[in-house]
């Protein structure tokens, strides 16, 4: 092919293998970042245009507009622009920006509900064709719930299930639709589908076949909305301009497909960094040219929407997207797979602003150049956008070309998939150890029934006897829910155009979550080390813990209570691997909570560590707050401790920092925080969010929400606008410990 | 065949390696550890604060590490074994220790086996100290250690015992001698608006201070008062109250003075 007469050949040249055509064309960057541009006269014009309408969007209460009468389709919409003339990269999910589609697969009362919060009408018709005519993925989980899911739900043991939305952390391989061409994947499914004609059509091979046959279709419906926009995509891109449009076309489709809760980019910035450096070489692109590109692509990925109602907004706070992308990271060769366009990708938090979205990962490893360390430190002080993920770690599971669905959950980009299943609340199943059972807000049989604790005094070991077998239970039942939704899931809302930008044979794994790993850890930690008494109600339920003495506290290094957060993580863990799972999927747990840790938090009754009721639970593997006395360093220590193959789907930290804690001077701040990152994941750890600011500016973003709309905060995961949080949410952030001994 | 019981697996208990040792390990009374200190020295320090100090400053912040007696009692082991942990930081950041106070020569023996312990380890040591000290005594643990930080409080005797209690003679035979022996010296001047602000109190720091040889950062902290409540906790009258923190131009201004520049 004309297209590929420039790169390096391989066997990506033979069937479908991006990570080699990276491999065999990448250019490493180990210099700095004095070759940056700022954005050119088009794009300020253009981010201008979106600085308004977000502003707009900000004073209409959170939603711009709702198109309530087209079943969003991968071509269901005429080709919409922000401003024509000044745009390089097109295509928007409806016909206008950030007006919002309804996708009514996942469940129409969703929408019903979001449409009505926000003031706009659904079309009649739509709702009567998913009402009587068209089952959804939420009415099919519902018709086989049992009434013990249906308990454990509404107790908020486990919740956050995609039960009633998409579940998204899938990642297509949006760089097959540039490097391959629409024409050439289409024929390779094709040719799949040829291989499953099998002797006898048992459920999964019938199921197989269907499901090759829609992926097919949607290729062909990617390419015919790419042509509603003027570009031909069936051929290979043939420079980097059409690259980054093919990839955004086929990134579009997905998110006109599918109202996923995170719905990732994958690693795209050094693939697309081969067709800039080509073009550079051969003078047909300039700096400023490459910049524009990267900058009004990230505009676009800054403007995806989704209609979802404010419950949900409140659960995973503000109007999250998580379109993660990965940038940085080495090769299994021992290169380091930093090119130009990573610098490129960063430069845009300078050029437009910081923003939540794309959620920028770095992959981080010891060996990553000086320089591009030296780059993302200074962009962390400066915007606080970024989180940073151990690539020394997850390379020796997923090689060198894996991505980041969401927040934490690693995957080979086009080989492997999870199936997402949020949380369940590990305080309130330690509650439920003690009140056999029996739910300590409302009194409900809710857990199988044993007898309860009946001592005044608790006791460390009959505890944990007890948590066992209450966890034996939360594992079966946590489990088998997820059965049912993924399997409704898969036949409801097939996520088409995703899933043909994957191979044929895909690893599923079923990504488990756990909210309260500190409030936990400590509460044990209480039991063992000091004296916990406890106070009853008049049914006889405890409600209130008091406790005496001090007792060792998670997050300060010591392994008294260190060991006892890996402990409970084993083993709830362990029984999650007995469970059967739906397609053979392998279990995986994550610690990580958005901001929903205050959600489940307002759930959840006294705990025995002395955490009053209604009050937040410690977000992802946070230490609960202000209990972590040591300084930084002991606490990046305690969740390293936590092992990464008992929670394969990522370990969320949060780190906030005011700018003077990091050193005298900025060369001091870059240094410190870099050699922080570089000490924290030789320790192994996983994951971590960084922010430094002053907790006085967001006080003052508190009260003057107007004057910060581009403010940006790492919250687990993922980073938000703050202005965009409840009061609730604000308050539980600036509470958190901030390292500010200076 | 079932093997029997012997003396041994019934009665012997290994000997815990060390054990000896550890029972006449020189120990320190520990105020605090902060594993994240980013000013008291270069790179990341691991920071011990020990308890108790003999100065008496008015605008002190860590007025809980005066009593001699406070604080928790740990080994040197203890708090090499802990500070191992923090090894990868402190190397990736050319960092090291800083024991601070409290004043740490109170505790010379414990502080100067610490710093051995640490040099072993090659980790990079700072003694952050208010100078009041009898040179006898830390001869010692000077050999250990590569980097003073060393308060001048006020330049004006008179003043100085005012503001701190004591007198600044032994102050500055010790920052003399720290200056004869080429041991680097960062100095830090504490900016209090109205006590150690005015021009002859700048200038006579600024004399004595060019009389070193040693100096290579000179530090002006702006007057703070979030150590305030650690006063009000114990029902102390808090003498600075309402005192205002400098602003950034009288900082600069002090720091020229000092550094001999204007």
């Amino acid at each position: 092919m004309d297209a590929w007469k420039d790169f390096a050949k391989g066997n990506w040249n033979v069937e479908i293998d991006v990570r080699d055509f990276i491999n065999k064309n990448v250019t490493p960057y180990e210099d700095d970042d004095r070759f940056l541009v700022g954005a050119t006269s088009k794009t300020k014009k253009v981010w201008e245009r979106v600085t308004q309408l977000l502003e707009e969007e900000r004073k209409r209460g959170g939603t711009l507009g709702v198109d309530g009468h087209t079943i969003s389709q991968i071509t269901s919409h005429m080709p919409g622009y922000i401003d024509k003339e000044n745009e390089v990269v097109v295509g928007l999910q409806t016909d206008e920006p950030l007006k919002r589609a309804i996708m009514p697969f996942g469940g129409i009362r969703m929408i019903q509900k979001g449409c009505e919060a926000y003031g706009y009408d659904v079309d009649p018709d739509i709702v009567e064709m998913f009402s009587k005519y068209r089952k959804t993925h939420n009415d099919a989980v519902y018709d086989v719930y049992t009434p013990e899911m249906l308990r454990a739900k509404k107790a908020g043991i486990i919740t956050g299930l995609p039960d009633a939305y998409g579940r998204g952390r899938i990642i297509g391989d949006y760089r097959r639709v540039p490097l391959y061409g629409a024409d050439f994947l289409i024929r390779e499914k094709e040719k799949e589908k040829a291989m499953s004609e099998y002797d006898y059509f048992d459920e999964k091979a019938v199921r197989e076949r269907e499901e090759i046959s829609e992926q097919i279709k949607a290729l062909h419906e990617l390419k015919e909305m790419a042509q509603s926009y003027g570009y031909d995509i069936s051929k290979p891109a043939a420079n980097a301009k059409e690259a980054v449009q093919w990839l955004y076309f086929a990134y579009l489709a997905a998110i006109k497909e599918q109202n996923g809760a995170a719905m990732s980019l994958g690693r795209v910035s050094t693939f697309l960094d081969i067709y800039v450096e080509k073009d550079i070489k051969a003078g047909i692109l300039t700096e400023d040219e490459a910049q524009e590109l990267v900058d009004q692509f990230v505009i676009k990925l800054r403007i995806v929407r989704f209609l979802r109602t404010p419950a949900y907004d409140q659960l995973f706070s503000g109007d999250p997207t998580w379109v993660t992308e990965c940038i940085g990271g080495m090769s299994l060769d021992g290169r380091t797979l930093v090119t130009k366009t990573s610098f490129r990708f960063l430069n845009t938090l300078h050029n437009l602003g910081p923003a939540p979205e794309p959620n920028i990962t770095v992959l981080w490893s010891v060996n990553l150049p000086d320089n591009f360390k030296k780059f993302c430190a200074k962009a962390s002080i400066n915007t606080s956008s970024i989180q940073y993920e151990n690539d020394d770690i997850m390379r020796l599971y997923y090689g060198d070309d894996y991505g980041i669905a969401c927040c934490v959950s690693a995957m080979r980009i086009g080989k492997q998939m999870q199936f997402f299943g949020a949380r369940c609340n590990f305080a309130k199943a330690l509650l439920y150890a003690i009140n056999g059972g029996r739910d300590e807000i409302t009194g409900l049989q809710i857990g199988p029934k044993f007898a309860p604790i009946t001592s005044e005094y608790l006791d460390y070991e009959e505890v944990m006897e007890r948590f066992n077998t209450v966890l034996d239970w939360v594992a079966r039942l946590y489990m088998n829910m997820l059965n049912m939704i993924h399997f409704m899931h898969d036949r409801y809302a097939y996520e088409r155009i995703q899933m043909a930008l994957h191979d044929k044979e895909v690893l599923r794994t079923m990504a488990c979550g756990i909210a309260g790993l500190s409030v936990v850890a400590d509460s044990l930690s209480a039991l063992k080390h000091a004296k916990v008494k406890t106070v009853r109600n008049e049914e006889g339920i405890v409600v209130g813990y008091e406790v005496e003495g001090d007792y060792p506290k998670f997050g300060n290094n010591d392994e008294r209570v260190d060991s006892i957060a890996t402990n409970v993580l084993k083993l709830f863990m362990n029984k999650l691997k007995k469970q059967r799972t739906y397609r053979d999927s392998v279990p995986t747990l994550s610690i990580l909570t958005i901001t929903s840790n205050v959600v489940y938090g307002k759930k959840t009754g006294d705990t025995p560590d002395g955490r009053k009721a209604g009050e937040p639970l410690a977000p992802g593997a946070n230490p609960m707050h202000g209990r972590d006395i040591k300084g930084a360093l002991a606490v990046l220590s305690s969740i390293a401790k936590l092992p990464y193959e008992y929670a394969e789907d990522g370990i969320s930290y949060t780190f906030s920092i005011i700018p003077k804690a990091l050193g005298k001077e900025q060369g001091d701040h870059i240094n410190n925080l870099k050699a922080l990152l570089d000490g924290y994941f030789s320790k192994t750890g996983h994951h971590i969010n960084v922010n430094v600011f002053e907790r006085e500016t967001l006080l003052d973003a508190m009260e003057h929400p107007e004057k910060y709309p581009q403010l940006t905060i790492r919250v687990s995961g993922y980073a938000v606008n703050f202005v965009k949080l409840t009061r609730e949410q604000q308050l539980d952030v600036i509470n958190r410990t901030f390292h500010e001994r200076i | 065949m079932k093997s029997r019981a012997t003396l041994h697996s019934l009665l012997f208990v290994p000997r815990l390696k060390g054990a000896e040792e550890n029972m006449e390990q020189i120990t320190g009374r520990i105020h605090l550890i902060e594993t994240f200190g980013t000013v008291d020295g270069p790179g990341i320090r691991f920071v011990v604060f020990t308890q108790g100090c003999p100065l008496r400053c008015l605008y002190c912040h860590n007025r809980d590490s005066w009593d001699p007696k406070g604080g928790k009692e740990m080994t040197v082991d203890e708090i090499i074994e802990e500070l191992k942990g923090y090894i990868e930081f402190i190397k990736h950041s050319g960092g090291g220790i800083t024991v601070t106070g409290g004043e740490p020569t109170l505790q010379i023996g414990f502080v100067t086996e610490l710093f051995k312990r640490c040099k072993a380890l090659g980790v990079h040591t700072a003694l952050d100290t208010s100078g009041f000290v009898d040179i006898e005594r830390v001869r010692e643990l000077l050999q250990y250690t590569d980097l003073v930080l060393m308060d001048i409080k006020q330049g004006i005797e008179s003043k100085h015992k005012a503001l701190t209690g004591v007198s600044s003679e032994k102050i500055k035979a010790f920052a003399l001698y720290l200056s004869e022996k080429g041991i680097p010296v960062w100095i830090r001047y504490v900016l209090v608006p109205g006590y150690t602000d005015g021009e002859d109190d700048l200038a006579a720091a600024a004399a004595f201070i060019g009389q070193l040889r040693n100096v290579e950062e000179i530090d002006v902290l702006p007057y703070h008062s979030m150590g305030e409540y650690k006063w009000e906790e114990i029902e102390e009258e808090y003498a600075l109250r309402g005192v205002e923190s400098p602003d950034k131009e009288q900082v600069e201004r002090a720091k020229e003075i000092l550094s001999g520049r204007s």
